[in-house]
């Protein structure tokens, strides 16, 4: 527990960092860009609008560097993220909850089926030596190497595109389905979901098969696996000895690889324009929208910092050494 | 050293490294035609391939061999200026909080960690998009801000191995004859970390060049400066590979590119791997010697192989 | 002796560790032979291939290691080497079992010893219940002197010799008839050491197994074992009762084992030790592998191929060396009878 405590603090200090970070950047570029982009919208921008982002960014204002950090805390605190410029008078804060739940979906599905199969295959490629397994190994690394949109406008370019068989965009047909709870809809949204999971699932399969793989083949070499022979247990419960100490590796690195998973995922729904973070954040890109910006940034760094959090759960239940008072 | 060259992966990651080393240097030299020059103003569908370019054109009439031979200088260039310094950082940074350890290592420690836990593309993403309009920054600058969020994953690593290092003999005795630290630092425990610190350095060039190309592609960068990740920002703009007569020679050479310059330094990592880590290796009893004595093709676990002729005499 | 009563014979084992020109040759034509309730030492220095040897016979031998000729049987009807998965499978545990040195590693970390101890019994036993199940585990641990409720600790909870008393209970969950000991208590410290020996033994006496006992330490065999095979280089080169091996050594390695034990009485003696260290397997001396730093060493020692394992008093002993193949002149010391050697021996144990 103490290690969980721990580990608790830690996010909450980098939490803080990040928000600190998200604060500073902007005050802090060379040519100070936000009178720039406000230069450059203030003929189409209305006066609100324009007020608005002045508030935000602390621009012309009477309150010194430190009381604006203040009440940007306390604006946070309260739920405010800012106003949309692009999407004026859209609160950020909306604008983001109307997309994440389906970035949530996505990824979480994805990143599971990703982990569960690659743990798999990992535990058989190292079981069986020498199979035809080992030659999937260089394959797995191109796409692994390869960017995450590129695998996914390959995925659209083959599936979609060339044999028809998903849709190449959107997350459900907008111009005949309403959102709702029935089947028309949620089977037309798996349908436009299979493309982007198996682009994710693709590229970020890789790394799990391969460390996995290594740290089995590692694993196997330990006294415990080899008494466990001796003993005449039956194979399966023998690699369930060695897998289930070398699967602690695997999620204590989960922290590293959701990093990478997330910002692919981000990738690929704008290949796919699929309504999920990633592609409002491409809008915003595309439109200088600042306060949409760093509101989707702060809201992906604490969702990550929450998929560590659940990592280190996991870690904590698989390791019983960990529960240890020190 | 010639061990190394007998493993096929090395072989084959050095080759694609080398391959593109060259495309660097040379790339913008021999590239038939100006990225930006429209060969055409009246077409205004992208040309596949033909004699007069080979890999066909972009919608505007771009040749498409050109872009990819000159936005593959800024590419690699990018990822190589990202590997050094991220490298450079994760050693001073992660070498010094392993020797000194104390309040020292803690921070820095903690620093490490929250790099890590970042995710760096958004935090970029947010970087370059302020930095992008009041000043457009070149290649290399590029390539150190893409090194601070990178040098985080080496720096661990290689406090890691210091700390083990640090109470072994051979260190003992030079700070005993009273050698200085930073010479304890440079000639004792660095060398013994060159393995590390290779595989880092591959490992961070591998993360520069997605991340680089991942930014170029999200339009971040700056869009009219060439690399392989703006090709694909265009050809998704002109939704390539939503057309019912596939672009493809637009946007499969970029993405191939970098696909191959990482799978070659994939490989060279996990050649330095298996040469470190001998029990990746195949041990010794596969291959044809094995089988021609009669060995089983896949080694199992708890089952020693006993040879054919012993088998039939016993 | 009665056949039936021979558990484990094997007759000219070799085993490798590789294949081809750079194979190097770690046990070489080893004859052992282990008998119902028999207590068998395997004595040597590292790397003198005395674990290679115990575990190839049970082919639990890791890569690379091959075995090359040979034959291995346990009682008269198993060939070990040409065994399969199943048949193997069944043998294990249930007939032999194994007792490794570090507990620490041998002991799965992420489970409970109740798991561990169940996983055995469920694999050989599928008709117990699982309340028969832990009622045995409990038992087993009982017996080695730890309380039954310690059944839902993880390995890294207990001390090291109450591990090391785990894996002997584990040990002998299925009741085997022989159970291999590698160094078991070596990584222990003097206390427990004796502990947990004196508790070996008595579990011996009750239970009636036979032991194959591998240590480097010769004065603790000589306690323990009833008779004890000396190896050198992956050669067997002596094999005797275990009394016989310490008041009578034939070999001049074993001579040289037992002078570099302090005496407890008696005048105190200039320590000898053996001049020299183990030959590299890679790169053996030519003939006997123990000449160079052998004491008594001639010119056939060099020149002829290395001696096997001379049968000696009517063949109750075996010693390879050419010095006891009846034309040579035996140095004192390298013939004494038992008697000889209580006065020759002064003070030592036993």
């Amino acid at each position: 527990m103490r290690m969980i405590t721990r580990r608790i603090g830690f996010y909450i200090v980098t939490a803080v960092v990040a928000i600190t970070v998200n604060f500073f950047i902007p005050r802090l570029m060379p040519g100070n860009p936000v009178l720039a982009v406000l230069g450059r919208v203030q003929a189409q921008e209305s006066k609100q609008a324009i007020a608005a982002l002045e508030v935000q960014y602390g621009v012309a204002t009477k309150t010194g560097l430190w009381g604006q950090y203040v009440q940007y805390w306390s604006r946070l605190l309260h739920g405010n993220l800012g106003t949309s410029l692009n999407f004026y008078p859209a609160s950020v804060g909306g604008l983001i909850r109307a997309a994440l739940p389906w970035t949530v979906a996505l990824v979480g599905v994805a990143t599971v089926i990703s982990f569960v199969l690659g743990t798999l295959l990992g535990v058989a490629a190292a079981w069986r030596r020498g199979s035809w397994l080992d030659g999937l190994l260089p394959s797995m690394t191109f796409f692994q190497a390869a960017p995450y949109f590129f695998v996914a406008i390959l995925a659209v370019a083959l599936f979609a595109t060339k044999l028809g068989w998903f849709p190449p965009n959107s997350g459900y047909d907008t111009t005949t389905l309403n959102p709702g709870l029935d089947w028309p809809f949620l089977s037309n949204v798996l349908d436009h979901a299979v493309l982007p999971a198996l682009t994710i699932v693709l590229a970020s399969i890789a790394g799990w098969i391969i460390g996995m793989r290594n740290m089995m083949i590692t694993t196997m070499d330990e006294d415990y696996v080899l008494l466990a022979q001796a003993k005449g247990l039956p194979a399966r419960r023998v690699v369930g000895y060695a897998a289930r100490n070398a699967l602690l590796p695997s999620v204590a690195g989960f922290s590293l690889a959701i990093g990478f998973i997330v910002s692919g995922a981000l990738l690929t729904e704008i290949v796919f324009s699929y309504p999920g973070v990633g592609y409002l954040l491409f809008t915003a890109i595309g439109s200088d929208d600042y306060p949409l910006l760093q509101g989707i940034f702060l809201i992906i760094t604490l969702a990550v910092l929450l998929a560590n959090l659940a990592a280190d759960f996991v870690y904590a239940f698989l390791d019983p050494r960990t529960r240890q008072e020190a | 050293m010639t061990r190394l060259l007998r493993s096929p992966k090395i072989v084959v990651g050095l080759c694609l490294s080398v391959v593109f080393a060259i495309v660097a240097i040379i790339g913008p030299l021999i590239a038939p035609y100006n990225p930006n020059a429209s060969a055409s103003t009246t077409i205004s569908t992208p040309q596949p391939p033909s004699a007069a370019h080979w890999l066909g054109t972009t919608q505007v009439q771009q040749d498409v061999l050109s872009q990819l031979l000159v936005g593959g200088r800024s590419t690699i260039l990018v990822s190589l200026v990202a590997g050094l310094a991220a490298t450079v950082l994760a050693v001073l940074f992660g070498v010094a909080a392993g020797y000194f350890g104390g309040l020292g290592d803690d921070l820095l420690s903690m620093l490490a960690n929250i790099f890590l836990v970042l995710p760096a593309l958004p935090l970029l993403i947010v970087i370059f998009g302020f930095l992008g309009k009041g000043a457009s920054p070149n290649d290399a600058v590029i390539g150190v801000i893409i090194a601070i969020t990178g040098w985080a994953f080496g720096a661990r690593q290689l406090r890691a191995q210091t700390l083990s290092m640090r109470n072994r003999d051979f260190v003992d005795s030079a700070r005993i004859i009273g050698e200085k630290s930073w010479r304890i630092m440079s000639f004792e425990i660095l060398p013994n970390l060159i393995p590390v610190v290779a595989t880092s350095f591959l490992f961070t060039v591998i993360y520069g060049v997605g991340t680089y190309t991942a930014l170029s592609f999200l339009g971040v960068i700056n869009t009219s400066h060439w690399s392989w990740g703006t090709m694909l920002y265009w050809a998704q703009s002109a939704q390539a590979a939503q057309q019912v007569h596939l672009e493809w020679w637009w946007f499969v050479p970029p993405g191939v590119a970098v696909g191959l310059f990482g799978t070659g330094l994939a490989l060279l990592n996990f050649g330095i791997d298996e040469f470190v880590n001998p029990r990746l290796r195949g041990a010794g009893l596969t291959g044809r010697a094995a089988r021609r004595a009669g060995l089983p093709r896949r080694p199992q676990l708890g089952l020693t192989p006993v040879l054919r002729s012993a088998r039939r005499a016993s | 002796m009665n056949s039936s009563d021979i558990l484990i014979s094997v007759r000219g084992l070799c085993v490798d560790y590789g294949l081809g020109d750079e194979a190097v040759h770690a046990v070489v034509d080893a004859d052992l032979e282990l008998r119902r309730g028999e207590t068998l030492g395997l004595a040597g220095e590292s790397g003198s291939g005395k674990s290679t040897l115990a575990y190839a016979i049970t082919r639990l031998l890791r890569p690379p290691g091959v075995i090359t000729a040979g034959s291995a049987y346990f009682g008269s009807s198993v060939n070990l080497l040409t065994a399969g998965q199943r048949e193997l499978r069944g043998l294990r545990w249930n007939e032999i079992a194994v007792v490794l040195q570090s507990s620490m590693n041998a002991l799965n970390p992420v489970l409970s010893i109740g798991t561990q101890f169940s996983d055995v019994l469920r694999a050989h036993r599928p008709d117990m219940s699982r309340a028969d199940r832990r009622a045995r585990s409990g038992q087993l641990l009982e017996m080695v002197g730890i309380p039954a409720d310690r059944l839902s600790s993880y390995p890294h909870e207990l001390s090291g010799g109450m591990r090391q008393r785990v894996m002997i209970a584990t040990a002998l969950a299925l009741d085997p008839s022989v159970v291999i000991m590698d160094e078991p208590t070596t990584a222990l410290d003097v206390v427990t050491q004796r502990e947990i020996l004196e508790e070996l033994m008595t579990l011996r006496d009750r239970l009636g197994f036979a032991v194959l006992f591998i240590s480097h330490d010769l004065s603790l065999l000589v306690e323990i074992a009833d008779s004890i095979a000396v190896m050198y280089a992956g050669r067997l080169v002596e094999r005797a009762g275990a009394s016989a091996v310490f008041r009578a050594p034939r070999h001049p390695y074993s001579l040289g084992l037992l002078s570099s034990f302090p005496a407890l009485h008696g005048p105190r003696q200039a320590m000898e030790g053996i001049p020299g260290s183990p030959p590299d397997l890679r790169d053996m001396p030519s003939g006997c592998p123990f000449h160079p730093r052998c004491g008594y060493a001639f010119d056939r020692c060099r020149s002829d191929p290395p001696p096997p394992l001379l049968e000696l008093d009517a063949g109750t002993r075996a010693a390879a060396c050419w010095l006891q193949d009846g034309r040579e002149a035996v140095p004192a010391e390298l013939a004494l009878t038992a008697v000889d050697a209580v006065s020759a021996n002064s003070g030592g144990r036993a």
